[in-house]
């Protein structure tokens, strides 16, 4: 391995620091991940060396990678784990509020009656009279309303914003990351120069600005102004590990068939190009899951989220800390139910990583 | 050196503009306005209101007004709920609070995180790699605002040790709790990111030279390692003061703290179009600052970066 | 204070085998030499024969896990270095054996100045204090070459080019005046031109230290000029051992003769350059037999079924091998007497 700069022997030049995002020569800058990149899977170090290397061009190869990639996943126990769990309460919140209305007829609004002594709420496993009950595994709310069908309505929805949203920012960042790197040149540097201006945004805080002001009027609005405000948050980062996947890919042979066959630059890019891009992007997007669930929960919290009477494990959380004195559960099982999710998409996030790219691996 | 901070510090004033301009656009752009919330006026004091704040006169005058007198005063006008109160009398009051909150959480982070990632990274794959491991990952799986409730349960309503929320100056007892609440996901990202830094530095060609001179281990870590594995520390620093700001907004609700954040969301329900705005600039401002600053101390601290 | 017969060295079949996912990686299965006062030998081999396992395992820089040394023994002045304790080896380090990496541009250390990486080593085994230490630094880099030393001991290792930084590490590697230098490909990585400075460089220090030299590379070139003895290395065992001169001259080894055929001749007339047929072996999983079986040409069945006997040839020089004999006497220079 020659020397990479024609020098003369003895030349006291200076080594061209590594490259930055833009695969220039690095001016002091250091690398900028998502500002708002809240539970970005075990390490943001590793994530950056994700964005370096993807940006340096670790062109992705074929199929075998992904045979050898679930072989590994499987051999990964805490991955597997997280799997698990994330499918159980996946589908415990797809079918649980069903089945436990047709089962017990009991529905996550379900006020029990206007009695003013079941008017108040029950710890677990508790029934009227203080005695066992199998009725509410999770106790009931200030309302009365059974806590395990509204935890699991709860998930519903945060699981629901948590992936439209991923998806949103995916569309959003995949496009935006494909096309820069395309097109190259001026058009790449003005779209990147963009992207940076829009991360030193303090964006979670325009956020709360834009929810607040533009409240919905009804609960299924508020969603969709949710996805868009979350989705908004996460494409950054993902544009850049997008971009540069596609600026490695752009002079393969493949590429250049294509272009001599003339297919269409938006062919191209959207068919030939993105999907090879498919690895980094699965895990970015796994990671970005518990991320965006993360904001929304507390945006819920906080009130600018989740309208009543649907509800999130976030706006549950909210409802539960005023209580926290004398009905603890109501706070304790969303959020821990909550706390699982995200351990386990992190994992999986984690394991996911590693089984794509074990080179990435820092053990 | 000099060149690139001044260069930052040029682009970070339009950068401040925009902001404070989507801000101002938000509020304007929404249906409603600040003072019909409950019950609508009659028409008279309506128009009596509208004057009185200049809402009377065409939108670019209103907006021309605003940004004049930030840019000219930095004055960000009194604001609409909290009578008689300027703007920026209300931020200096509640920045101490959410001010120390912060940097006493970042500093508790890098404290306890550092040294507990650098010894997973030493012993690797020991029990204590894999449960610093796996109580980290807790760390960055629950909320602050799930923690910060349990915590109050245990040590303020259960055990009485430390009282529940409420301000009471910084050297008091309020301030354990909600340090602890928001210190801990950023402690356990520092910890990861410690040990994966110096595990990626504890395999390099140069980690191993300094072995092959004969250094002791302890002299290889501190000297040589700690130096490579903390640059993924410092560029968290950027990302992780962002991300601060928000957490101390719950955190501020959740304790009841006079802080800034606790200021925004009133604001923001409020539509208390001064406060909002003044607050999201000082925000913005103290970001990109920020952001230079540890830009300015990676470059210090890598010297193949340092030199142009 | 060397053992009785006046070698410096002797490793007695050293053994460091690494535990992987593919199973149990013999890198280095069995390997003796010796090495006298102020000789140079030279390790060949292509990439995964083990010469550099070999040489870190000599001063046990092996990373463990996943790698041991199982076996052997590596006597240095009349001490088994395997069985010394850490504290031990570490003032060897550096000290009495001194070694120098093949990538100049990642084996300094970034964050440090020069100065400091250089004077870190004599004020821990010299205990020289800071000014000694300093001067000292400013001297060993005017050794080397490195012109405006006095100036330059401040900088940082990217202030310098490749060849420059390989020159600092001999400085540094030096600084402590070694018995032993241990040169890991050190010119692998450098333009062409400057891999003959480093080695002249090399060769010069080496007259006026005396110190004596262990050259692992995978340039049979390097090793002409320079070295006294040569071992030759595949997949973890000595392939052939002899005089450099004798090497050269005569080869008894079907590998060696590859590798000599593979090395271009700028004089002769050639269509294609040789290269040896297929690849390296994969060191996990070696089927019984010579391992060079599914690449010799001379190859027979025997030679796939029994693993070779190592066969003296003459006076130090052996080869391993089923023919080495035969080899050895259809080798051009063997006069047949």
């Amino acid at each position: 391995m020659d020397e990479k700069a024609p020098r003369k022997p003895d030349d006291h030049q200076r080594v061209e620091p590594a490259l930055n995002l833009q695969g220039e020569p690095a001016r002091f800058t250091k690398t900028n991940p998502d500002p708002d990149a809240i539970a970005l899977g075990p390490e943001m170090a590793v994530a950056e060396a994700d964005v370096r290397s993807a940006e340096q061009g670790e062109y992705v190869r074929g199929s075998s990678l992904w045979r050898d990639a679930w072989r590994r996943l499987w051999k990964n126990k805490l991955a597997v784990f997280g799997l698990v769990v994330v499918i159980v309460i996946t589908l415990a919140s797809i079918f649980g509020p069903l089945t436990i209305k047709a089962t017990t007829g009991i529905t996550p609004d379900y006020i029990p009656s206007n009695d003013v002594k079941r008017i108040k709420s029950f710890p677990p496993f508790t029934g009227v009279n203080a005695e066992f009950s199998w009725a509410h595994p999770m106790g009931t709310d200030n309302a009365g309303r059974d806590l395990l069908a509204r935890v699991l309505q709860g998930g519903q929805i945060s699981l629901f914003v948590g992936i439209i949203s991923t998806l949103v920012s995916l569309i959003i960042g995949v496009s935006y990351g494909a096309i820069a790197g395309y097109l190259g040149g001026r058009v790449d540097n003005l779209l990147m120069r963009l992207v940076d201006v829009l991360y030193s945004l303090p964006y979670v805080i325009l956020v709360i600005v834009l929810l607040s002001m533009f409240r919905s009027q009804t609960p299924r609005g508020q969603l969709v102004l949710l996805f868009i405000a979350l989705g908004s948050v996460s494409w950054l980062t993902m544009a850049r590990i997008v971009r540069g996947q596609v600026l490695s890919l752009k002079n393969q042979e493949f590429v250049l068939a294509a272009r001599a066959t003339g297919v269409s630059t938006a062919r191209i890019i959207f068919r030939h190009l993105v999907p090879n891009t498919l690895g980094p992007v699965i895990v970015y997007a796994t990671l970005t899951i518990p991320q965006v669930m993360l904001t929304e929960a507390f945006l819920s919290f906080l009130g600018f989220g989740v309208q009543a009477p649907l509800a999130s494990w976030g706006s549950l959380a909210s409802d539960g800390v005023q209580n926290i004195a004398i009905f603890p559960w109501q706070l304790i099982f969303p959020g821990v139910t909550m706390a699982l999710t995200l351990f386990s998409l992190n994992f999986l996030g984690d394991g996911l990583r590693d089984a794509l790219d074990p080179q990435m691996r820092t053990d | 050196m000099l060149r690139f901070i001044i260069k930052r510090l040029l682009v970070t004033i339009p950068t401040i503009l925009v902001v404070i301009t989507i801000t101002w656009g938000l509020i304007r752009l929404a249906p409603g306005n600040f003072y019909s919330s409950e019950k609508k006026l009659p028409a008279a004091i309506e128009k009596n209101i509208r004057e009185k704040y200049g809402l009377d006169k065409p939108w670019y005058q209103q907006y021309g007004r605003t940004m004049w007198s930030i840019l000219r005063h930095l004055d960000f006008g009194t604001s609409l709920k909290y009578q008689g109160q300027s703007v920026n009398t209300i931020i200096r009051r509640s920045l101490p609070v959410s001010a120390s909150v912060g940097i006493l959480a970042y500093l508790l982070a890098l404290v306890i995180g550092i040294p507990a990632g650098s010894l997973a990274a030493l012993k690797q794959n020991s029990k204590w790699d894999y449960s610093s491991m796996a109580i980290t990952m807790l760390g960055i799986s629950i909320p602050n605002f799930v923690l910060g409730p349990i915590l109050v349960l245990v040590f303020a309503l259960s055990l009485y040790w430390l009282p529940p929320s409420r301000w009471d100056g910084i050297l008091s007892r309020n301030i354990v709790l909600p340090v602890i609440t928001l210190s801990a996901v950023y402690m356990a990202y520092i910890a990861r990111l410690t040990r994966a830094g110096m595990l990626e530095v504890l395999r390099s060609d140069y980690i191993r030279t300094a072995r092959a001179k004969g250094l002791s281990e302890k002299d290889v870590v501190v000297h040589h390692a700690l130096r490579g594995g903390l640059m993924p520390v410092v560029s968290y620093t950027g990302p992780a003061l962002a991300f601060l700001l928000t957490g101390t907004v719950v955190i501020e609700k959740i304790f009841a703290l006079p802080g800034l954040g606790n200021y925004f969301i009133q604001a923001s329900l409020n539509r208390d179009e001064p406060l909002i705005i003044g607050i999201v600039a000082f925000i913005a401002i103290t970001l990109l600052l920020m952001n230079l600053l540890v830009d300015v101390a990676y470059a210090f601290l890598d010297p193949r970066v340092r030199y142009q | 204070m060397s053992s009785a017969n006046g070698n410096l060295l002797e490793v007695k079949d050293l053994r460091t085998y690494f535990d992987t996912e593919d199973g149990v990686v013999k890198a280095v299965d069995g390997i003796s030499f010796r090495l006298k006062r102020g000789e140079t030998l030279g390790i060949v081999g292509e990439s995964g024969s083990g010469k550099s396992v070999t040489n870190l395992s000599l001063i046990r820089l092996i990373p463990d896990p996943p790698g041991r040394i199982v076996g052997g023994e590596v006597v240095f002045n009349g001490q088994d270095i395997l069985l010394l304790s850490g504290e031990e080896v570490r003032k060897i380090r550096g000290r009495r054996i001194a070694m120098i990496f093949q990538d100049p541009m990642t084996s300094l250390n970034p964050f440090l100045k020069i100065s400091r990486q250089l004077m870190e080593m004599t004020q821990l085994h010299l205990g020289h204090t800071k000014a000694q230490a300093y001067e000292h630094a400013i001297k060993m880099l005017e050794t080397v070459g490195i012109p405006d030393a006095r100036t330059r001991v401040d900088n940082y290792p990217h202030e310098f080019s490749g060849g420059m930084r390989q020159r600092v590490m001999i400085a540094m590697a030096l600084s402590c005046e070694p018995e032993l230098l241990i040169a890991d490909e050190p010119t692998t990585a450098l333009d062409v031109t400057i891999q003959a400075q480093i080695l002249e460089l090399i060769k010069k220090l080496k007259h006026e230290t005396g110190t004596s030299v262990i050259l692992i590379t995978h340039d049979l070139g390097v090793v002409a000029g320079m070295t006294d003895h040569v071992i030759v290395m595949y997949a973890g065992k000595i392939f052939e051992q002899a005089k450099t001169s004798e090497l050269f001259a005569r080869t008894g080894n079907p590998y060696t003769k590859g590798l000599l055929r593979s090395v271009p001749d700028p004089t002769a007339e050639q269509g294609q350059l040789y290269q040896i047929p297929g690849s390296p072996p994969d060191v996990a999983h070696l089927q019984p037999g010579c391992p060079f079986a599914p690449r010799c040409e001379r190859a027979e069945e025997i030679c796939r079924r029994e693993f070779p006997p190592f066969v003296e040839l003459t006076t130090d020089h052996h080869s391993l091998c089923h023919f080495a004999n035969e080899v050895f006497a259809n080798s051009p220079g063997v006069t047949s007497n």
